[in-house]
């Protein structure tokens, strides 16, 4: 990980968060065991394409037609595979851990949406984009997902071993200052 | 001379001075000036020298279009070649040099080949330099280097910043001028997102200078009204400094917005690259004027006509006391007018045309101005700057009527629309015979996702010189673009202008002597006798005639000089101009820095760079790193002032006498599930992997469906319905994306899931005799015996404080588990291993150890022994190609009798008879030579090492029929001439009964 | 730089994050094919100006690959459509055959 965990601009204060929990599920997603599962591990319901129901560590968001990404604390995952594993015994999905192979960002600020703006291939005007909405992409050069916390905050996750070009490039992304677009 | 007048200049602030130097020279100029206005306020006239015969050259436009005036800007880390003066902002400390020169602008020794311009004609390099062959490389090319090139390239790196930003907009208006003001307008009203960018820092364009009414009101006062209107609206925003750079498919817009070059080396960016998508894109990007053709039309002093209006009005700037006009139309007579009523002399006008009578004539005879009609200038008088003109009847041969002292000239053939954004994406044009000019042919735009046009030309862009018409076009394509119908725009008034008359050459029947004179490419000196003389030589093409002549191949892409020389062209072939067709606009519209495109991309984050757990571990510990894909794995650790072959070495033979550790982490794991996962993995192995049982492991290999050897790895079966397969490092993205392309396109009712978990774990190799000796010291309880977890079985488990899942395999014939714990404990883990090896002489290996011992044991490589070419046939293994399958991806092809030929090279050991090593890639030669005089070869070498383990040169390579020549010796010549000679051997050099890795 | 829209998660994906993965609608021939018809699958593949079938993956997304019809002249997108198929929707092909008289999906293959 890069040295510093934290680095802050006028426009942003770009934070590298610690391991979170994350279950890539593959399955049915309008099976009712699944969703059932779903709901008892985080709460939410299943969110519909481009969306993510997430609060502070916990929630789901949707990856594509037949997964969901399950996030929760880091140390509840054995258990919540266990129980994932136990309710949909006999249909046919994976539930893996993979908590360990992402990197997980915060982006804060007034200027949270013009950091990923410079990076990401995306209509992040306020009318496009907004909590609640949850976008697979391509960031600076390597595949991110991002979701917003509030409207000043960005969660960004991405691949473990590219944590550290992850973290620079939103680094220098929020340093560089201001666009005045957003 | 030119100075700067007494009073006037818009742009200009007379109360900010601005210090700058030119050639070292130490000048002064205003806020608000440009680097050409400002050098033409100090008498600067000579900017530069001419690509091709060092001509001296003078500023002749006042905007983009500049062909001469390029500098090199800056300093050191800010340095910067081929920058225009006219779109230079000038601040406090610019530093500039003119281009082109040696040892000096004023006097030029390489001016002599203008004295051998007649040696120099179009189609001279070509002609020239092609014979005799071996002189190129020797004599020529290095003659042309030296003297080739304007600006200097940059020598130390670059100090700024660059950045990116992506934009989603509804409507996209480039340019800030009156026209891309009401479309703006226009579009705002409709309640689109509009972004609406201009290139300079100024907004309205050349409006404010010839101040058409508008509205009722004056020019810069409605622009400013407009601009208070934009400004309020919260769906628009505007952008000074940005210009559109390039229009690419489906709406794809790229911007150029510079944001420190005004002044001067600042933190923070200096410019950002925009990529904008925008539903419509409306290009307001104006007209350019043309040069007219006539001999010493390059001379210092001559200048576009609205140009020299321009720095008068909005710099303060007079080009010259005394200055002719010379035109075909009548918007330079406004030239004529400005420069009187600033009190400067106008002796004549000169107009092409019989009988010009139009509002703007008789202003300008109302001054007292004389006009000169049916008349053209036969030649400028001057060297480095103009002295005087000599006239000429327009219809005539060039016969001097008169000579007229004077020391500038305003030149006007007439207007340009500036079609490139439109043209770059495809949009067509049409020839406008009354303009004499190509414009945008509304039927044929570039057209976007939904088959619609989605960039509308504007106002003068789009062909309608006159403003009222300008503005009324503009405003309706900002409503077309907005999808909202049709409404009344601005309304202007200005006084109305005679019909132009097409002249491409003047005078019309001019002499050779003459048209060796006329420059139509300033910057890279083509001239009107270069386009005749190639349309004599058969150049019928316009993009052939450009590449031979050179003409519009200069920074300036001939936007001064392609019309012109189309209508040579089109006149020397006796073809219609529309027939002969333009060159093809490319972006960007004009430089853009290469800085800006790189943005961010640089230093750390020039490309991500993959890092497994432990890397900052071998960081800190001697690694040496090697590429694998975007991964970096240790390649070996050096100790102490070894090299890197002893530390490779060691590495090797510590391994085989002791134990190693290898980082494996970057391996590819693939977790694939499912019902019909067996039958899947049957379909992508060429082996049987449904039948393999739940806690063992088999090495499998991938082909293509070219039958051509993918990627390999080790097979587990984790449980009934899943399976984990391992991968290539460089080969986990690709087979990820393989199978889910095989299970989305073609058995999409094949129950299976596929998860890449390659991030999730950190994957160490224990190697070595005392491998297991040194697990079972850290505890945790599993039971790592030879009964309980033997070759090609895995296990998960506790390895002392760490969850493991432990695989018994081997990459280099040694005793070997590859413990898998989660990436997040893997440098614990590393360390763990470490700590407790110590007794047992652990060291850390890197990837030139393993492949060394992998081909000690004869295991072939992905990438070494294959190439896009091999089928598992040819490297012995058929053994693991399932014979009890109908199918697997491969199969089919392996059936071509190509893949069945006999005579295919077949993996072998090589063994050199004096003990060295064959050189990497070399090839085995036979008898004879081939049908280019060269041997005839018979196999090539794959993997080739000095062997640490046997003490000599080890190889493997494909040799006809190899496996059948066991003994035999083959001829690898070297670069140097000599050879090596290699006896044929089994590829297994290493325990070929596996004892040592089974134990 | 096209702009597709993925049939699957709705994005109007910037051409960035997809990858090209060439003519779409091949049919597959395995062991006991003719040598012609295997040869076809592997290299023929139709280069038409004008209407084409194409094969993309929304690499950067949602991970899953969609067909996308579109002329390869006008860059005129008559839509994009989930994988699972072996010959274009009928939506599409009414799509085109309205932009593009006389032309048919029969003809083209």
């Amino acid at each position: 990980m890069a040295e510093a965990m934290q680095k802050t601009s006028p426009m942003a204060v770009v934070t590298a968060l610690g391991p979170r929990g994350m279950i890539t599920l593959r399955g049915d997603l309008a099976a009712s065991k699944l969703k059932a599962v779903c709901k008892a591990l985080t709460g939410a319901d299943i969110p519909a394409a481009g969306h993510a129901t997430v609060v502070k560590e916990t929630g789901l968001a949707w990856m594509s037609p037949d997964e969901l990404l399950i996030m929760l604390p880091h140390a509840e995952v054995p258990a919540a595979i266990a129980k994932i594993d136990a309710a949909l015994k006999g249909s046919h999905y994976l539930a893996v851990d993979v908590s360990d192979a992402r990197a997980v960002f915060r982006v804060c600020g007034s200027g949270a949406r013009e950091v990923m703006g410079k990076l990401c291939p995306v209509d992040l005007h306020p009318d496009q984009f907004a909590p609640g909405q949850f976008r697979r992409t391509r960031m600076g050069q390597i595949a991110a997902a991002f979701w917003m916390r509030d409207a000043a905050t960005f969660e960004v996750v991405c691949f473990r071993s590219v944590a550290d070009y992850a973290f620079d490039l939103l680094t220098v992304s929020a340093k560089a200052g201001p666009v005045g677009y957003y | 001379m030119s100075t700067r007048l007494a009073t006037g200049g818009r742009f200009i602030d007379r109360s900010q001075p601005r210090a700058f130097s030119f050639n070292g020279k130490r000048l002064r100029g205003y806020a608000g000036d440009t680097l050409a206005s400002a050098l033409l306020a100090n008498d600067q006239m000579l900017v530069g020298r001419s690509f091709k015969y060092h001509r001296p050259r003078g500023v002749v436009a006042a905007g983009a279009e500049e062909p001469n005036g390029l500098v090199n800007l800056g300093k050191g880390q800010h340095f910067e070649p081929n920058q225009r003066v006219t779109t230079t902002e000038l601040f406090d400390g610019l530093e500039a040099e003119s281009q082109n020169h040696w040892p000096s602008l004023e006097f030029d020794v390489g001016a002599v080949n203008a004295r051998l311009s007649r040696f120099l004609p179009a189609g001279f390099y070509y002609k020239m330099f092609i014979h005799p062959r071996s002189f190129w490389k020797h004599i020529y090319e290095p003659f042309i280097r030296a003297s080739a090139g304007l600006g200097k390239a940059p020598k130390s790196r670059d100090a700024d910043t660059y950045e990116h930003f992506h934009a989603h907009v509804d409507v996209l208006v480039i340019g800030g001028g009156i026209s891309g003001l009401a479309a703006a307008l226009a579009a705002g009203r409709a309640g689109v997102r509009v972004l609406l960018i201009e290139q300079t820092a100024h907004w309205g364009g050349r409006a404010p200078v010839d101040d058409p009414q508008i509205n009722g009101l004056g020019a810069e006062e409605w622009i400013n009204s407009t601009l208070q209107a934009l400004e309020e609206m919260p769906n628009v925003q505007i952008r000074t400094r940005m210009m559109g750079a390039g229009v690419y498919d489906h709406g794809s817009v790229l911007c150029y917005e510079q944001l420190t070059d005004h002044i001067g080396p600042k933190d923070g960016p200096r410019h950002r690259l925009w990529q904008v998508r925008a539903d419509r894109v409306i290009t307001a990007t104006g007209a350019i004027e043309r040069p007219l053709s006539f001999a010493g039309n390059d001379v210092p002093g001559v200048m576009l006509a609205a140009a020299l209006r321009d720095f008068v009005v909005n710099f303060g700037v007079s080009v010259g006391d005394r200055t002719v006009v010379v035109t075909n139309n009548d918007d330079a007579y406004r030239t004529a007018i400005v420069l009187k009523t600033a009190g400067l002399d106008v002796p004549c006008i000169v107009d092409a045309r019989p009988a010009p009578t139009g509002e703007l004539v008789a202003e300008a005879r109302a001054l007292g101005i004389r006009v000169e009609a049916g008349k053209g200038i036969a030649k400028v008088k001057g060297g480095k700057r103009v002295t005087a003109v000599a006239l000429c009847a327009q219809a005539g041969e060039g016969a001097v009527l008169e000579e007229i002292p004077c020391d500038a000239v305003a030149m006007s053939g007439g207007w340009s629309p500036v079609v490139h954004l439109w043209s770059h994406c495809g949009g067509k044009l049409t020839w406008d015979e009354a303009g004499a000019m190509f414009r945008p042919d509304p039927d044929r735009p570039p057209t976007g996702a939904d088959g619609e046009g989605f960039v509308l030309a504007a106002g003068t862009a789009n062909g309608f010189l006159a403003t009222s018409e300008a503005l009324a076009d503009a405003y309706a394509a900002g409503q077309i673009a907005a999808g909202i119908k049709k409404g009344k725009g601005p309304s202007a008034l200005a006084p109305a202008e005679e019909p132009m008359a097409p002249v491409w050459m003047m005078p019309q029947g001019a002499a050779i002597s003459l048209r060796e004179k006329m420059w139509l490419d300033y910057q890279n000196d083509v001239k009107v006798s270069d386009v005749q003389l190639a349309a004599r030589e058969g150049y019928e093409s316009v993009e052939h005639t450009k590449r031979y002549t050179t003409l519009g191949m200069a920074t300036d892409q001939g936007k001064l000089s392609n019309i012109n020389g189309l209508a040579i062209l089109s006149d020397s072939l006796g073809r219609p101009i529309p027939s002969v067709g333009t060159t093809t606009f490319r972006p960007p519209y004009t430089p853009i820095s290469m800085g800006a495109i790189a943005g961010a991309a640089r230093d750390g984050l020039f490309q991500p760079i993959r890092k497994t757990p432990m890397h900052g571990w071998h960081e800190a510990n001697g690694a040496e790193f090697e590429p694998v894909g975007q991964w970096r794995r240790p390649y070996a650790f050096r100790r102490n002032g070894e090299s890197t072959e002893a530390a490779v070495h060691r590495e090797v033979k510590n391994t085989r006498d002791a134990v190693g550790l290898l980082d494996a982490s970057t391996l590819g794991k693939l977790i694939v599930k499912g019902p019909d996962a067996g039958k899947f993995l049957d379909m992508l192995y060429t082996n049987m992997m449904s039948t393999l049982p739940v806690g063992k492991c088999r090495y499998g290999l991938m082909c293509s469906e070219n039958g051509f050897l993918s990627d390999d790895g080790v097979v587990a079966r984790i449980d009934e319905d899943t399976w984990l397969c391992h991968t290539t490092t460089g080969g986990a993205d690709r087979i990820h994306a393989w199978m889910e392309d095989w299970l989305q396109c073609e058995w999409w009712n094949w129950k299976v899931y596929v998860a890449n978990v390659t991030e999730q774990y950190a994957q160490v190799a224990v190697v070595g005799p005392k491998a297991r000796m040194l697990l079972e010291k850290l505890g945790g309880g599993m039971d790592l015996s030879k009964e309980a977890l033997p070759f090609m079985q895995w296990a998960d488990g506790r390895i002392g404080d760490f969850d493991a899942r432990v695989y018994r395999i081997s990459f280099s014939g040694e005793l070997s588990y590859e413990v898998a714990v989660p990436a997040g404990q893997g440098l614990a883990f590393w360390e763990a291993l470490l700590a407790a090896g110590e007794e047992f002489g652990v060291m850390p290996y890197g990837t030139e150890a393993l492949h060394i011992m992998r081909a000690e044991k004869g295991f072939i490589m992905i990438g070494d022994e294959t190439d896009g070419t091999i089928i598992p046939q040819d490297l012995g293994l058929s053994w693991a190609i399932s014979k009890k399958k109908d199918d697997y991806l491969g199969k089919r092809a392996h059936q071509r009798p190509h893949m069945t030929d006999p005579n295919r090279w077949k993996l072998v050991g090589l063994e050199t008879t004096d003990g060295s090593v064959i050189p990497d890639g070399a090839y085995a030669v036979s008898e004879g030579v081939n049908d280019n005089g060269q041997r005839n070869t018979q196999g090539r070498v794959t993997s080739t090492y000095m062997s640490p383990t046997l003490g000599r040169g080890i190889a493997m390579g494909l040799i006809l029929n190899g496996p059948d020549r066991m003994g035999e010796l083959v001829e690898f010549p070297k670069i140097d001439g000599t050879s090596v000679t290699a006896k044929i051997v089994s590829p297994v050099f290493y325990d070929p009964e596996g004892e040592k890795q089974n134990g | 730089m096209l702009t597709l829209t993925c049939p699957y998660c709705g994005t109007h994906a910037d051409e960035t994050e997809l990858a090209p993965g060439g003519e779409a609608h091949l049919k597959r021939f395995g062991p006991g094919s003719s040598d012609e018809d295997f040869e076809d699958y592997l290299f023929r593949r139709a280069n038409p100006k004008g209407v084409h079938f194409e094969r993309w993956r929304h690499a950067y997304g949602c991970g899953k690959w969609f067909l996308a019809a579109r002329c390869t002249t006008t860059l005129e997108v008559y839509g994009t459509y989930p994988a699972q198929t072996t010959e274009p929707p009928e939506h599409i092909l009414e799509t085109i055959a309205a932009k593009r008289p006389g032309w048919s999906w029969e003809a083209d293959t």
